[in-house]
């Protein structure tokens, strides 16, 4: 059996599993020590169930905790780093587009060194030993000890990463080093920003990672644990200690897989509604779709493949607040006097819809206090579903008076925000299926445009823990290859092994594993076809 | 227009000269990134007015060449250009008065701002495609009067150099610079088409870095204040939104060293389909089946709510899109000019039927009181 545990801003939830059976499941809130909301969440599922502690194979966590430490700033160690590649890269050096509260909190300590590769894998300067000796001499007299090393072009080739490494523990031993090939792809800048916050978060994840283990020890849980990452694959607790930085954006992919998971579907799109705000992705072959541009976290670019989500401010706590009527558009001086169109497309754009906006403030994690239906005074998305007569939650009679015009009214514009939102994720005109899913889904009521079937399968609160407990293991290869020297089809197969073999040394059943994406792209105005293949492999967890 | 670029002016510069890439161009973002920690060290970099140079003043282009997937790894040194410049003037015994833009759209805009300054001299707000385009002979300074590109110089991040005296035609040193761009890692500074202030103000579509200053400031007003912004952008070049639909496929193959592919995307409201084909930059509309747009018009695919431009590297299944038409610059209509680059010289069996109007290559009304 696993247990699931997802742990966001507002409630963690765990679940436990059998095979594919959902055994027990549990909603409480997130704590400001995370750890303690966990044991909580476990306790209440292990006790629900009765179960015998040795029966569980395994405990996955999905946490957003290290997300939000970058976003808030908070639990940061300042970090140095090394980037090798001169005399290319001067004039962008490390963190050189980072907002600067940011650089002030991790130290901006930056420095440039010899080596580096072109892209056909020629070094771009000789590696120099001695020149990074004296910058990691720098950096231990500095007082620090948590360091990034770039290069360029590792992922095509990681040698120099790997021997300044070396150095740098020679120097600084026990040193916290992060190197940028082990967790990022081609795209300098980026990769190297997610190396630097990855050693920025190390002591943090440690502490973390220590206390889900001291949980799971006080309830007296002998299994292996793991954490979730942000494609939705599994790793183990040693490994989340060293890569903190891999577990941005797991959130809605667990959510998402877990949607597939209830559903049995594998093409549909996925209507996560939270307490403040609902996401939607859309799943393709049971995996989420990943966005396409660069994703910033806390104002840092990284290149990440994170799902493509789009989030509105609509959740069970949403304010609901009579709207003036939209505005007639501001006209500035010295301007023309041509009306400006309202586009189709500009829902919640605060250009009024009749005479009621639902969210996109919301009482968030206060429900249960500021709600009418809980003895509050702030009239909520939750309360007019109560008062619409199809959920029971809390004291009804607080919402009896609740004008019904208004409350359908309400209803209607919620449904209307979401067939929108959906709308706009589709890929085609054809209606689709869609899941609901999350703590807010009491908020769909009714049919939404453009879905073929709306499908709230059971358990349907806890999806993203599900989504954690079914989590499988993964590898990927991003490299350029020549197509001058191997074929087409020998690339793939050498992109699909290395994928493959990453997948199995990160825990993977070997027997299990599948290709589940690969994308060429073809580097244009370069010679021997050079193609960049990217493969992505994944497999069962091999059990305890 | 513009009188120089400070560092507020480079993200409306970069926001328009990505629009005017047309899907190539590569992305200005970290060339924008580069320029504004030269202008926090030397100041900001003079625009001058191309009808203000002298007959005889002695200007050239500078740019980069390389493959853009190159480009957001193997970050330049900073000087490239500015060493290929002071290369070409040994190498000629001439010093240079003013630098001139060879390509406004994409990461090119960015670059002869960064060489002027570093060289000391004043950026001509002038260009020779008002767009991009994958090679060097597809320049209007070069098929628009009797300047040739070279002799040009060409550096690297590193003590490597190349000066290539003259060549044969343009197309010959663009291909020679190619090898070069590649022998020197796929990546280089390059300094060519050495012109005067007449054949400049002759051949050069003119007006475009103020333009594209314009149109950025345009669109992120557009953006602030929610208003529908690849309308907004389709104003400011005089075109028109012809589509908003979902990109439903998307494909790609190498052929000759170009990304070559094509773009399907479905109309919202109705079946209506376009499909757009892609050499580096989008060349070729159909909707349904016929031509629409073809180059030197400009094809342009700006996501449908931002507005944000979508390069052909990063079309992707189920992005929402709107595709603006935007008529080419006059420059880019003369038979001479279609033998470089129409359709044909593509390989594109169809002909250039130019879209209506135009203001590419003009200042702006909108934009003269700048």
């Amino acid at each position: 059996m696993r247990i699931g545990v997802d742990v966001g801003g507002t409630n963690t939830d765990a679940v436990l599993m059998d095979g594919t059976t959902v055994v027990s499941s549990t909603k409480t809130p997130t704590t400001a020590n995370v750890s303690e909301g966990i044991a909580k969440a476990l306790r209440a599922v292990i006790e629900d169930s009765g179960i015998d502690r040795a029966a569980i194979d395994g405990v996955m966590i999905g946490t957003t905790h290290f997300t939000n430490a970058v976003v808030e700033r908070k639990h940061l160690t300042p970090t140095a780093c090394i980037r090798l590649g001169l005399p290319a890269t001067v004039c962008l050096p490390p963190m050189v587009d980072w907002p600067d509260d940011l650089r002030e909190i991790v130290g901006g300590n930056a420095h440039l060194a010899h080596g580096g590769h072109e892209f056909d894998g020629r070094e771009i300067s000789e590696f120099q030993p001695d020149e990074v000796r004296a910058i990691a001499e720098k950096i231990r007299d500095a007082g620090l000890d948590a360091i990034a090393i770039s290069s360029v072009f590792s992922p095509v080739n990681a040698t120099f990463e790997e021997q300044s490494a070396e150095i740098v523990r020679s120097v600084i031993p026990g040193a916290n080093i992060t190197l940028s090939s082990e967790i990022g792809r081609i795209g300098l800048l980026e990769r190297e920003n997610a190396a630097i916050m990855n050693s920025c978060l190390r002591q943090l994840a440690a502490r973390t990672v220590d206390g889900f283990k001291a949980a799971l020890d006080e309830l007296r849980i002998t299994a292996p644990f793991y954490i979730s990452q942000n494609d939705g694959t599994l790793m183990n607790a040693d490994f989340a200690k060293e890569y903190p930085v891999l577990t941005f954006a797991s959130g809605p992919t667990n959510s998402m897989r877990g949607a597939a998971f209830l559903s049995g579907l594998r093409d549909a799109i996925v209507v996560d509604v939270g307490g403040t705000t609902t996401d939607i992705g859309v799943l393709q072959h049971g995996f989420p779709r990943v966005a396409a541009l660069a994703v910033d976290i806390g104002g840092v670019r990284t290149n990440f493949r994170m799902p493509d989500t789009y989030s509105i401010g609509l959740g069970g706590g949403s304010l609901v607040t009579p709207h003036p009527p939209a505005p007639s558009p501001t006209r500035r001086e010295g301007e023309s006097d041509t009306v400006m169109e309202v586009p189709p497309s500009s829902w919640g754009r605060d250009l009024g819809w009749g005479d009621i906006k639902v969210g996109p403030r919301s009482v968030g994690y206060e429900l249960t206090e500021k709600a009418l239906v809980f003895g509050g005074d702030v009239l909520t998305a939750t309360d007019v579903i109560v008062a619409g007569g199809s959920e029971d939650i809390g004291d009804a009679s607080a919402v009896a008076d609740l004008d019904a015009s208004l409350v359908t009214a309400v209803q209607e514009r919620i449904m209307e925000m979401i067939a929108i939102a959906v709308d706009r994720m589709k890929t085609s005109a054809t209606p689709v299926p869609v899941i609901v899913v999350g703590g807010g889904s009491i908020l769909v009521t009714g049919a939404i445009e453009g879905a073929s079937e709306i499908i709230k399968p059971d358990h349907y609160p806890v999806a993203n823990a599900i989504g954690a407990a079914i989590a499988q293991v993964g590898g990927e290869c991003d490299r350029i290859f020549s197509l001058a020297e191997l074929s087409r089809d020998e690339a793939l197969d050498q992109a699909k092994g290395e994928a493959s073999d990453r997948a199995v040394n990160a825990g993977a059943d070997a027997e299990s594993i599948e290709i589940v994406d690969v994308e060429e792209v073809p580097l244009a105005y370069l010679p021997g076809n050079a193609t960049r293949i990217m493969v992505k492999a994944i497999g069962d967890l091999v059990e305890a | 227009m513009l009188r120089e670029v400070t560092l507020e002016d480079i993200r409306p510069i970069a926001i328009g000269a990505g629009i005017l890439g047309t899907g190539g161009g590569g992305n200005p973002y970290l060339g924008g990134l580069h320029l504004a920690s030269v202008i926090r060290e030397k100041g900001s970099q003079p625009l001058v007015d191309p009808f203000s140079l002298s007959d005889d003043a002695h200007v050239c282009v500078a740019g980069t060449i390389g493959a853009p997937t190159v480009s957001i790894e193997k970050l330049p040194e900073g000087t490239e250009m500015v060493r290929a410049l002071r290369l070409l003037e040994e190498h000629t015994g001439r010093r240079f008065d003013a630098v001139a833009i060879a390509e406004i759209g994409g990461s090119n805009s960015m670059q002869p701002l960064i060489a002027g300054l570093q060289a000391g001299i004043p950026t001509v707000d002038s260009d020779s495609m008002g767009r991009a385009f994958p090679e060097i002979q597809m320049s209007s300074y070069l098929f628009g009067s009797d300047a040739k590109v070279a002799p040009y110089a060409m550096v690297d991040a590193a003590d490597k150099a190349a000066v290539v005296p003259s060549a044969v035609s343009d197309l010959w040193g663009e291909r020679i610079a190619r090898n070069i761009a590649v022998s020197m890692g796929a990546r280089a500074g390059l300094v060519a088409c050495m012109m005067n202030g007449a054949q400049l103000k002759a051949a050069g579509v003119h007006y475009t870095m103020s333009l594209a200053h314009h149109l950025g400031a345009r669109a992120i007003e557009a953006q602030e204040q929610k208003s529908d912004v690849p309308q907004v952008v389709a104003d400011v070049l005089d075109g028109e939104v012809i589509f908003r639909g979902k990109i439903s496929d998307v494909n790609r193959r190498t052929t000759k060293g170009f990304a070559r592919g094509w773009v399907r995307i479905d109309r919202f409201s109705n079946d209506d389909r376009l499909e757009i084909e892609f050499q580096n930059e989008l060349l070729i509309a159909r909707i349904n089946g016929e031509v629409l747009v073809t180059t030197p018009d400009l094809i342009c695919i700006v996501t449908e709510e931002e507005g944000e431009p979508v390069t052909t590297e990063v079309l992707r299944y189920g992005t929402r899109v709107a595709v603006i038409a935007v008529p080419a610059p006059e420059q880019l209509k003369s038979e001479v000019a279609l033998e470089v680059v129409g359709p044909r010289a593509f390989g594109y069996d169809v002909e250039f039927r130019p879209l209506p109007g135009g203001v590419i290559g003009r200042l702006p009304e909108s934009a003269r009181t700048m």
